[in-house]
């Protein structure tokens, strides 16, 4: 029992100097400029997202008065500040419902993706030989496809939902974080705090998870910024071409392919959600770099 | 090297092999929907029955994946259920006219990102430096089809310049290629001049650059006559597997500009469940990213002597 305290004690000192040392290097990330840019612009979607419910002027999928230019008065008050769509909905509304999809379905998508990736990556890395090969050959054969190729045939088959999104963005990206994990584990592996835990005879997962895995993050940090940027823009592909998440819940990319057909009689339909995806993006892409070009000072 | 080569295409062929027993198994493991396709959902059972025993699909599956690989090796795809004609007479057409948005796409995207790269990676830190790469960083963040909406409300709705659709319909038009070749460009350009300066960035502080310019040669040989050749392996792989981002554009770009090319058609399959053309399609287009990324593995070999003698 009191071995069980103290073990418990360490446990959540480690993580109270782990959360420390994210703190103080989230600190660090002030003096990149790039970096606060990235921020601030991932920071306002969060903030547009969370907020939705209690500052968009009308519900999402209310249709009121189609195609309202940009700024004119709805028919009983209010202003439809961004204009409305070919159904007579809210853009302004609909663009801050969609970032809640777009920031539900993207984390959610890259992280499953690491999960798998990391757990695929670690094995072939560790154990190295036939699990190495057998995994490596798999991810060599699924990163051989154009990957937009690979949604289309997944989505097409299996049919488009948010779960089939995530299952579908967990199959093409996993094997990308795989080769990832798998080359900073070769190396890591050799090191001295990994033989002294082999030799304390803790188990290979104990090692992989907890030895290996966290001093590998900083790459892992990076790809991550870069790859729920790429997932976003995926997301908004599978949407703009009619695969992604089915109607009429609001989703960026699907805002853009319903109004496809009239964006050369009322541009503001398409180009305003193109904004919204392209600007989140560049967030995300934005403090990758920063992140990097610190972590590069250290 | 020619050990290597072979290994090489050895591997793609394995590659290609294993993908097509995935697609057959994923799209004809049941002969029953494979019949439905074809014939419609509202078919009579007899009727499929039928087609079935004439089509041979009430073989065993290996020889059914025999004959069906014997039937793609020679360029016999079947038939299409949408266009109803043999998937080869759409597929052709539509891959020389993707080829020629590629050929632009690529005319411009090599020597605009390479000299972008090379400028931003020889002064690393300058002010050009960071102009290049911010612009890169903006330009792969806004997806193809946001682009293809900013360039057409641009082009298209504000100026009037440009046609919005590219469907080609009056015969074989240039001015209608210019956006989606454009849209292609922008995407792709920041990736490649981020990589070309990278590498040129990292020759630039190896020490035979260094005793290049403390002897005092001018700093344009230096550049052109010992820095470049090194720091243009690495970027050539990164462009010859541009190829394969560059067929997921194509389906983006074809698909907003009505474009009448492979990647439109391919879409086109699979929305309509097209059976036999969606399977051509995948086939042709894995044979194009592994041929390209097999030709980068053995052009980068070739060209970096420390890996060549090795």
């Amino acid at each position: 029992m009191s071995s069980q305290d103290t073990s418990s004690s360490i446990g959540s000192s480690a993580a109270a100097q782990a959360l420390l040392r994210g703190l103080r290097s989230l600190a660090l990330l002030r003096e990149s400029k790039i970096a606060i840019a990235g921020i601030a612009l991932v920071g306002f979607w969060i903030v547009v997202a969370l907020l939705a419910p209690l500052v968009a002027p009308f519900p999402p999928n209310a249709q009121i008065q189609p195609f309202a230019a940009p700024l004119s008065a709805a028919p009983d008050g209010g202003i439809f500040l961004l204009g409305t769509d070919q159904l007579g909905r809210d853009i302004l509304s609909r663009v801050m419902w969609g970032a809640r999809t777009v920031l539900f379905f993207a984390p959610l998508a890259t992280l499953s993706a690491y999960v798998v990736g990391i757990v695929m990556g670690l094995a072939a890395g560790y154990f190295g030989g036939l699990v190495d090969d057998v995994l490596s050959r798999i991810s060599d054969i699924i990163l051989s496809f154009p990957v937009l190729v690979l949604y289309i045939l997944i989505i097409a088959t299996i049919g488009a939902s948010g779960i089939n999104i995530i299952i579908a963005v967990t199959f093409a990206s996993a094997p990308g974080v795989m080769r990832i994990v798998r080359g900073l584990v070769l190396d890591l592996r050799t090191r001295n705090y990994v033989a002294a835990a082999q030799t304390r005879g803790e188990s290979p997962w104990y090692i992989m998870l907890i030895e290996i895995l966290p001093n590998a993050r900083g790459p892992l940090i990076v790809d991550g910024c870069l790859r729920i940027g790429y997932v976003i823009i995926t997301i908004g592909v599978l949407g703009f071409l009619g695969l992604g998440l089915p109607p009429p819940d609001p989703d960026w990319g699907g805002m853009i392919n319903e109004a496809r057909a009239l964006a050369l009689a009322f541009p503001h339909m398409t180009v305003i959600p193109c904004i919204a995806i392209s600007t989140l993006v560049l967030g995300f892409n934005l403090l990758a770099d920063g992140i990097r070009e610190v972590s590069l000072h250290d | 090297m020619l050990l290597f080569i072979t290994k090489r295409f050895g591997l793609m062929l394995l590659t290609m092999l294993i993908v097509s027993l995935l697609l057959f198994v994923l799209l004809e493991l049941q002969p029953g929907s494979v019949a439905t396709k074809v014939l419609g959902l509202y078919s009579s059972e007899e009727h499929r029955t039928l087609w079935l025993e004439a089509n041979g699909y009430l073989d065993p599956l290996w020889t059914r994946y025999l004959s069906w690989l014997g039937g793609m090796l020679t360029g016999d795809f079947g038939e299409s259920i949408r266009f109803k004609t043999p998937v080869a007479d759409v597929l052709w057409p539509r891959l020389w006219n993707t080829a020629i948005l590629a050929f632009w796409t690529f005319a411009i995207l090599v020597p605009l990102s390479l000299t972008l790269g090379v400028l931003a990676g020889m002064r690393e830190g300058s002010a050009l430096d960071r102009a290049i790469s911010i612009t890169s960083i903006i330009t792969t963040s806004v997806p193809e089809f946001a682009s293809a909406v900013f360039l057409s409300a641009i082009f298209v709705f504000s100026l009037g310049l440009l046609p919005g659709t590219s469907g080609m319909t009056d015969g074989f038009d240039p001015l209608q290629l210019f956006l989606p070749v454009m849209v292609l460009i922008l995407y792709d350009v920041g990736y490649v001049t981020r990589m070309t300066r990278a590498s040129m960035a990292e020759v630039m502080t190896t020490p035979y650059i260094r005793t290049a310019v403390l002897k005092g040669l001018p700093f344009k040989r230096v550049v052109f006559r010992h820095a470049l050749r090194n720091a243009l392996i690495a970027p050539f792989t990164v462009i010859m597997l541009q190829v394969n981002w560059l067929l997921s554009g194509v389906i983006v770009v074809e698909f907003f500009f009505a474009y009448k090319g492979f990647g439109s058609l391919l879409l086109e399959a699979s929305l309509n469940q097209d059976i036999f053309l969606i399977e051509a399609c995948t086939m042709v287009a894995v044979f194009v990213a592994v041929t390209t990324q097999t030709l980068a593995d053995i052009g980068y070999t070739y060209l970096n002597p420390r890996i060549r003698l090795a």
